[in-house]
């Protein structure tokens, strides 16, 4: 990256006092038109970038759906209902918001598959996936206490349900799922308290960690489908061979990309703004009734996978801890994957089929999570929650001096 | 400037500058630790939920031998059944298939952990959320009901994961739930009342 002075534009006027004080084009420089990101980028690298067109959408409804939302036990689901039938185009943005929430993880989900199918968690970026991982935590836990917002039946039970995890930890769960409450049970302190945290505390964690998230990424530069490093190899100019500047090249290839997510958002937003149940469940178009469970709870579908591992063990301490356990995999996983290549391209078929295996079970779990734990539905979910740890806890058994196949020097691309 | 230089390395007392930016360190972290104290104990339950919780008085002459009633103790739905002589009968004989039949692992005042799990076997109150995930198990009184097999003795099933308890509150196996229903403390000031929250080991406040 070029640091002299003649790399950048003469200004002259405003912009030259502009930059006397503020560094504008030596960041659009470092950042843009001089940071070089590889050639080879295909599909699985537009969901980056809707992760953070995702977070917009929320940030922005999110605000003007506050200036509507009244918290409080008695007035929290009256005014989401307001919203829906007397503010002004307020259903549009409720329903944007809660689009929102889902199409945010599905970009983050089908992110993260991008990071194991091209081993981007692997050094020297372990660190940007660690900060990944926090945004998903945080995304979860801002998704949860978001849910309890309208205080539906289901957002009541739900919250019910997830506060009580804490209290199956030995000694202090008690206390602890009091302290989290507010009150002797699910309540308006609690809802006031999440309220809070949903609008104010979560979202500045999440900018934070994305900043970090961002930072960690320019310092290695954004791997790629084959998991080489651009840097190693460049041209007598000192730019990477097999880089290209990311604008113009990659902020209008994105455009692209961010153009069909809105498409298909939008369509979600006016068509099927449940998605039958999926994304907003029947039963929150009931108030919270604390004497009253729903026939069925089932989390929103992003979180699923886990319940259903939290279902499948017939003990609930055993339960809590492998659904925790679950999630720090994710955490451990640059740690766990031995293999000295990146890319699965380059990976034998043992890591293709262990990868296929964990998808498989991750989105079976993800199904049987909104299924009623009964009959071959149980014994499906204990095997996957089987299988969804053996990827784990195998893994460096199995991808230790596993036999990859010759890694190019340079990437794989031609011109279309 | 010259006057305030900074000394020479070999002038600097390096153990006193330790000391100082651990005893400095220390102090700040005790200070933040005590700064907190505000903000953490704000979460606990205010003045106005812990007088709300005070306890409840029920009268149980107008509940039917067989009947079922909730009352609210605490946020929480507390169950109070008017066991009939073929429901404490059912108590009996499937031991073998509890989790816990003598209730030792769960949580009871002593007067309750006893084969009935109660003060009086015709009258069962237990706290009416499941002890996996706090759901409301729902009443499933009748014997042998189809989607619970020819030998269910009659109890409760929570319709959220499942789990399955008898007419004393106690877990059947294959249940996600570990414990059997929670009893809370109450007591009976004559026949035909009941007080849910005091017995002879609590407060007149009611506090346990």
């Amino acid at each position: 990256m070029a640091t002299s002075d003649d790399t950048l534009p003469v200004r002259t006027g405003f912009l030259a006092w502009l930059n006397k004080r503020l560094p504008v084009d030596a960041f659009i420089r470092d950042q843009l038109t001089g940071y070089f990101a590889p050639k080879n980028f295909n599909f699985w690298y537009f969901f980056g970038v809707l992760s953070l067109v995702a977070l917009v959408i929320q940030l922005v409804t999110g605000i003007f759906l506050t200036m509507h939302y009244k918290v409080g036990d008695t007035t929290a689901f009256d005014s989401v209902q307001y919203i829906m039938r007397e503010v002004p185009y307020g259903w549009l943005l409720r329903y944007m918001h809660s689009t929102g929430a889902s199409a945010f993880f599905i970009v983050v989900y089908l992110h993260m598959f991008r990071a194991f199918l091209y081993g981007s968690y692997k050094a020297p970026r372990e660190l940007l996936w660690l900060f990944g991982m926090m945004v998903y935590l945080a995304l979860m836990a801002e998704a949860f206490m978001g849910y309890v917002l309208p205080w539906g039946n289901m957002s009541f039970w739900g919250a019910q349900v997830i506060v009580n995890l804490f209290g199956t930890i030995p000694v202090i769960g008690p206390g602890l799922v009091e302290w989290i409450r507010g009150d002797y049970g699910i309540a308006d302190a609690t809802l006031n308290r999440f309220f809070s945290l949903h609008v104010v505390a979560v979202p500045l964690v999440l900018l934070l960690l994305v900043a970090l998230h961002l930072v960690a990424l320019r310092q290695n530069g954004s791997n790629n489908p084959d998991g080489i490093e651009i840097k190693e190899k460049k041209g007598p100019d000192g730019r990477p061979l097999d880089g290209i500047p990311f604008h113009p090249y990659y902020t209008l290839k994105d455009l692209v990309g961010v153009g069909v997510f809105l498409v298909g958002f939008a369509i979600v937003v006016f068509f099927v703004p449940t998605f039958g149940g999926l994304f907003l469940e029947a039963p929150n178009y009931e108030p919270a009734n604390p004497l009253s469970t729903p026939d069925e709870i089932t989390p929103v579908w992003y979180f699923t996978p886990y319940y259903a591992i939290l279902r499948a063990v017939p003990d609930q301490r055993m339960g809590a801890l492998l659904m925790a356990l679950s999630i720090v995999c994710f955490i451990v996983l640059p740690w766990l994957d031995r293999s000295p290549v990146k890319s699965s391209r380059y990976r034998p078929l043992t890591w293709k089929l262990a990868l296929a295996i964990f998808v498989v079970s991750f989105i079976g779990l993800g199904y049987l999570g909104l299924q009623k734990p009964e009959g071959v539905y149980v014994v499906l979910a204990r095997l996957f929650t089987v299988l969804y740890f053996a990827f784990f806890v195998l893994m460096p058994f199995y991808t230790r001096g596993e036999s990859t196949s010759r890694v190019p020097g340079r990437v794989t691309f031609s011109s279309h | 400037m010259s006057d305030i230089a900074a000394p020479a390395p070999a002038e600097v007392d390096q153990d006193r500058r330790g000391f100082l930016t651990i005893a400095t360190t220390v102090t700040g972290v005790i200070g933040v630790a005590f700064a907190a104290v505000p903000f953490i104990e704000s979460w606990n339950p205010s003045e106005r939920a812990r007088a709300a919780g005070a306890p409840v008085e029920v009268d149980i002459s107008k509940i039917e031998p067989g009947q079922m009633i909730t009352v609210v103790y605490r946020k929480k739905p507390m169950y109070i059944v008017h066991r009939t002589p073929e429901m404490v009968a059912s108590l009996a004989g499937h031991d073998n298939r509890l989790k816990d039949p003598q209730s030792k692992d769960s949580i009871q005042p002593a007067y309750a952990k006893n084969d009935t799990r109660a003060l009086r076997q015709d009258f069962l109150v237990v706290e009416g959320t499941c002890t996996h995930l706090g759901c409301l198990p729902k009443a499933r009184f009748e014997k042998a009901l189809p989607e619970l097999g020819a030998d269910w003795p009659g109890g409760f099933q929570c319709p959220c994961h499942g789990s399955r308890f008898d007419l004393a509150g106690r877990v059947f196996d294959g249940s996600p739930a570990s414990t059997n229903l929670r009893i809370p403390v109450y007591s009976y000031p004559n026949d035909h009342t009941l007080i849910i929250g005091v017995d002879a080991t609590t407060t007149a406040t009611g506090a346990a």
